[in-house]
C-alpha cells in the first residue's frame, strides 16, 4: 500500500493534471492484471486507452473510477486520492461502463432520473430535460431502455454519464458495435465536450478513434507499453514497413513469412504491409524476394503496426 | 438524429472448398431433404450440449439431487400425521390411587406427555394460552368416590385447539381410553361400574377453536406462507437481476452506499407485503370468518419483524447466487422446509425432536405461533415475547450475513 503521506501527493499534483497516478498494481489471485502503471491526463485532454482485450483496461479504469482498489500505487484522480477518497471521486466522474448497464425496464427519463437523483443533482427535472435535448434523445425519451439500438443505447449511457456535470468522463469501450455514423457523432460530442473543460479518458480497439484523441497510452499484458500523441507514437516506435504492390501477393507473403526480421506480414486490399523493427534485417530479407514485377515502397509505420509489435515485443518478455 | 444503418449490397461466394463440400453432399444424402428431416446427429448435438451446461451449473445440479433428498427426508422421516407425546399439564385435586392409575393410563397411551403439574386454574389457563402446553387434564377432588358409587365422575380435558389436526388423534384416544381405563381393575364386584359408556366421564373442551374449523388454523398460517414464498423469491431476485444484467457495476460506480441499497430495495417489498397481509386478513374475516380475537395492531407490527426477516434471508440469497434460477432455487430450498416444518401443513409436535429442532430455527414456525396465538386465543405482546426472540435472532443474522456477503462483492 502506498506509503508516501496523502497530503503530499495531494499537493504534489499539478493543478492542470485530471489523473496522476504512479505504480498502480492490481492483483487478482496469482495475476497481476494491471502492472505499476504511471499516467497523467491533463484537463480537458481526450486520452486514448488502447490495449489488446484483457489487457487491463477495464480494471485500471475501475481503480480510477473507486471500484476497486488498487494493491499498490498511489496517485490522484482529480486531485483525489485514489486510495482513500472514493467517495469524492465517485462524485465528480462519469464512468460508463462497457456494457449497457442502465435498467431495461425503465424508459430513457426515468433512467436518467434515477442516476440524477442518485447524484442529487440540482434542479432534476431541468437538468433531465436539457440532457435529454442535448444528445437528441428528447424525442424518444419515453421509449424503455431494453428496446433501443445499439448506437441509442450508447446515446443514454453518455447522457447518464454526464448528468451530474462530471469533471471527468472514464469511457469504457463506448463505441464497441455501434456503426460509423453514429461513431462519428459521438466523438464529434466528446470533443464538444473536452472543449467546455471536460477530460475524457476513452478505451478503445479502433485505430481510427485512437487518431482522433489528443494523446494516447498502450496497454498489454497490464504494462504501459508506450504514451504519448499519435506522432510521438509513432516517432518512438522503431518500426519499419514496406509497402508492396503487385500480382500474387499471397504467394509473396507466404514466402516473407518466418524470414529473419520480418515481424508483420499484412494485406491491405491489393497491397502487402511489410514490417520488422530491424530495419536492416528487413531489407536483407526483402532482398532475397524482390523481383521487378512488383512496387516496393517504403511506407510509414501505421498506429496498428506499432501496437501488434509492441504487443509481440511485450508477449516475448512476459512469457 | 437517429444513427442510420448502412446496408451494403455484397455478394459472397463461396469457398471453393465449401462448394466442393455441399457438392460431395448431394450427391449423397440430398441436402434439402436432410435440411428438413429430424435427424438424430442434430438432436445429440442438442442433447450434449444441455448435459456440459447442466455440469457447468453446479448449484442446478445440486438443486436436482438434493431436492429429492430433502423431500424424501421431510416427507419421510419427519412428517407426520398422528402426533403423539404432546405436552399436558395435569391440574390433580384427587391423590387417591384410582387418580393415579388414571394418570398412568393417559402416559401409557402415548399421546399424552405429562409435563406440569399444577395448583390452580389460573396458570393452567395461562399455559394453554402461551402453547407451553397442549392439553389440560382436570382431575376433581371427589373423582374416586364417585367413581365407586358409579357416578361417572367428569375429567375435564382442555385442549388448544387451533390446530385441530394436532388435538384431533389425542382426544379420540382419550375417548377410548375412558372406556376401558380401569377394565383391568374393575373386576368381581365392582364389575358392574365399567357399564356401557365407561367409568370414567372425559368431557372434552376444545379451546379457541371449539368447533375444530381447519380453516382456522389454516387460513392465519397461510398469511405467513405467503409472505416467506413472496418476499425471499422478489429479494432474491432482486440484487442477483442487477448483477446479471450488468446494472450492479452502474450502481456501485455511484456515490450510492450498500446499506442505502439494500434499504432501498427491502422498503418496496414491505409495503408489498403489508399489502398481502390485510387482502389475507379480509379473506379470514368475511370468507372464512377466522375468529380475531386479538389486537390486529400487534399482527401488523409483528408482520413487520416477519417481513424483514424474510426479505432478508432473500438478500442473503441473492449474494449467493449467481444467477437469478440459482436464487429461485435457493428461495425454494427454504420455502419447502419452512411449509412443512413449521406446523403449517403438520402439526409441529407431531414430528421427530430432529425436525422439530430444523422447525425453530425457521422464521415461519415462529409467526405462525404468534400469530395464531393473536387471532384466536387473543394473545397480546407478553404471551408472544418468547416467540418474538427467535425471529429477531433469525432477522439479525440473515440481515448480518447479507450486509457482509454485498459488502464483498463491491472488490
Amino acid at each position: 500500500m502506498g506509503t508516501a503521506p496523502l497530503t503530499l501527493s495531494s499537493a504534489a499534483a499539478p493543478a492542470g493534471l485530471a489523473i496522476d497516478v504512479s505504480g498502480i498494481t492490481k492483483r487478482f489471485g496469482p495475476k497481476t492484471v494491471v502492472n505499476a502503471v504511471d499516467l497523467q491526463v491533463r484537463r480537458g485532454e481526450i486520452y486514448g486507452f488502447l490495449g489488446p482485450n484483457g489487457s487491463g483496461k477495464t480494471t485500471f479504469i475501475r481503480m480510477l473510477c473507486g471500484l476497486l482498489t488498487p494493491d499498490s500505487g498511489q496517485g490522484t484522480c482529480l486531485g483525489y486520492d485514489v486510495l482513500t477518497q472514493q467517495a469524492e471521486i465517485k462524485r465528480h466522474v462519469g464512468y460508463m461502463t462497457q456494457r449497457f448497464s442502465h435498467y431495461e425496464d425503465l424508459s430513457i427519463r426515468e433512467n436518467l432520473d434515477f442516476v440524477a437523483r442518485i447524484y442529487a443533482v440540482p434542479a432534476r427535472a431541468a437538468a433531465v430535460q436539457r440532457s435529454l435535448d442535448r444528445l437528441g434523445l428528447a424525442r424518444r425519451s419515453h421509449q424503455l431502455a431494453g428496446q433501443l439500438s445499439g448506437g441509442w443505447k450508447q446515446r443514454l449511457a453518455l447522457a447518464a454519464c454526464l448528468i451530474h456535470e462530471p469533471q471527468l468522463l472514464l469511457l469504457d469501450e463506448p463505441t464497441a458495435g455501434v456503426d460509423p455514423k453514429a461513431r462519428r457523432e459521438f466523438w464529434d460530442e466528446i470533443h464538444r465536450l473536452a472543449s467546455e473543460g471536460l477530460t475524457v479518458l476513452i478505451t478503445t480497439h479502433y485505430m481510427d478513434e485512437a487518431e482522433r484523441c489528443h494523446r494516447l497510452a498502450y496497454l498489454a499484458y497490464g504494462k504501459l507499453l508506450t504514451h504519448g500523441t499519435v506522432a510521438e507514437v509513432v516517432a518512438a516506435s522503431p518500426l519499419t514497413t514496406w509497402i508492396v504492390t503487385g500480382p500474387q501477393l499471397q504467394a509473396i507473403s507466404a514466402v516473407l513469412r518466418g524470414r529473419p526480421g520480418v515481424e508483420q506480414v499484412v494485406a491491405f486490399g491489393n497491397t502487402l504491409h511489410v514490417s520488422g523493427r530491424d530495419a536492416r534485417q528487413l531489407e536483407a530479407s526483402l532482398a532475397a524476394v524482390q523481383t521487378s514485377a512488383h512496387t516496393w515502397t517504403l511506407g510509414k509505420a501505421s498506429l496498428e503496426d506499432i501496437f501488434i509489435s509492441l504487443m509481440d515485443g511485450a508477449k516475448d518478455n512476459f512469457s | 438524429m437517429a444513427p442510420r444503418i448502412i446496408s451494403h449490397e455484397v455478394t459472397i461466394t463461396p469457398h471453393p472448398r465449401a462448394r466442393l463440400r455441399s457438392a460431395r453432399a448431394a450427391d449423397v444424402t440430398r441436402p434439402a431433404a436432410a435440411m428438413r428431416r429430424f435427424t438424430l446427429y442434430r438432436l445429440w448435438a442438442i442433447v450434449l450440449k444441455e448435459f456440459i451446461q447442466m455440469r457447468r451449473d453446479r448449484v442446478t445440479f445440486g438443486m436436482m439431487i438434493g431436492i429429492p433428498l430433502l423431500q424424501l427426508t421431510l416427507f419421510g422421516f419427519a412428517i407426520n400425521s398422528d402426533p403423539r407425546h404432546l405436552p399436558t399439564a395435569l391440574r390433580i385435586a384427587d391423590h387417591g390411587p384410582w387418580a393415579r392409575s388414571l394418570v398412568a393410563a393417559l402416559r401409557q397411551s402415548d399421546y399424552f406427555a405429562i409435563v406440569r403439574e399444577t395448583e390452580t386454574e389460573a396458570e393452567a389457563a395461562q399455559l394453554l394460552q402461551r402453547g407451553e402446553v397442549q392439553f389440560v387434564i382436570n382431575i376433581p377432588e371427589d373423582f374416586s368416590r364417585r367413581l365407586l358409587r358409579g357416578e361417572r365422575p367428569a375429567v375435564l380435558v382442555e385442549a388448544d385447539a387451533t390446530d385441530p389436526a394436532a388435538t384431533g388423534p389425542a382426544i379420540a384416544a382419550a375417548r377410548v381410553l375412558a372406556t376401558n381405563v380401569f377394565d383391568r381393575d374393575l373386576t368381581g364386584p365392582l364389575a358392574h361400574l365399567r357399564g356401557q359408556a365407561g367409568p370414567v366421564d372425559f368431557q372434552i373442551h376444545a379451546l379457541y377453536n371449539p368447533e375444530n374449523i381447519t380453516q382456522y388454523n389454516v387460513v392465519p398460517g397461510l398469511m405467513g406462507v405467503v409472505l416467506t414464498m413472496t418476499m425471499v423469491i422478489i429479494t432474491a431476485l432482486a440484487i442477483t437481476r442487477e448483477r446479471e444484467r450488468g446494472t450492479m457495476e452502474n450502481l456501485l460506480a455511484t456515490p450510492v452506499r450498500p446499506f442505502e441499497v439494500m434499504i432501498g430495495k427491502i422498503l418496496p417489498y414491505i409495503a408489498v407485503g403489508y399489502i398481502q397481509v390485510t387482502l389475507i386478513l379480509l379473506a379470514s374475516h368475511f370468507f372464512f370468518h377466522v375468529p380475531m380475537v386479538g389486537s390486529l395492531l400487534l399482527v401488523y407490527g409483528v408482520s413487520f419483524l416477519f417481513i424483514a426477516a424474510n426479505l432478508a434471508m432473500g438478500i442473503t440469497f441473492s449474494t449467493l447466487a449467481q444467477n437469478q434460477l440459482q436464487a429461485v432455487q435457493m428461495a425454494f430450498f427454504f420455502f419447502l422446509p419452512s411449509i412443512l416444518l413449521s406446523g403449517f401443513m403438520f402439526p409441529f409436535r407431531g414430528m421427530p425432536e430432529w425436525a422439530q429442532a430444523i422447525g425453530s430455527c425457521l422464521p415461519l414456525t415462529h409467526f405462525l405461533r404468534i400469530i395464531r396465538g393473536i387471532l384466536l386465543k387473543g394473545n397480546g405482546p407478553a404471551e408472544i415475547t418468547s416467540e418474538m426472540l427467535p425471529l429477531l435472532t433469525f432477522l439479525a443474522i440473515a440481515m448480518a450475513v447479507g450486509v457482509k456477503r454485498y459488502r464483498q462483492t463491491l472488490d
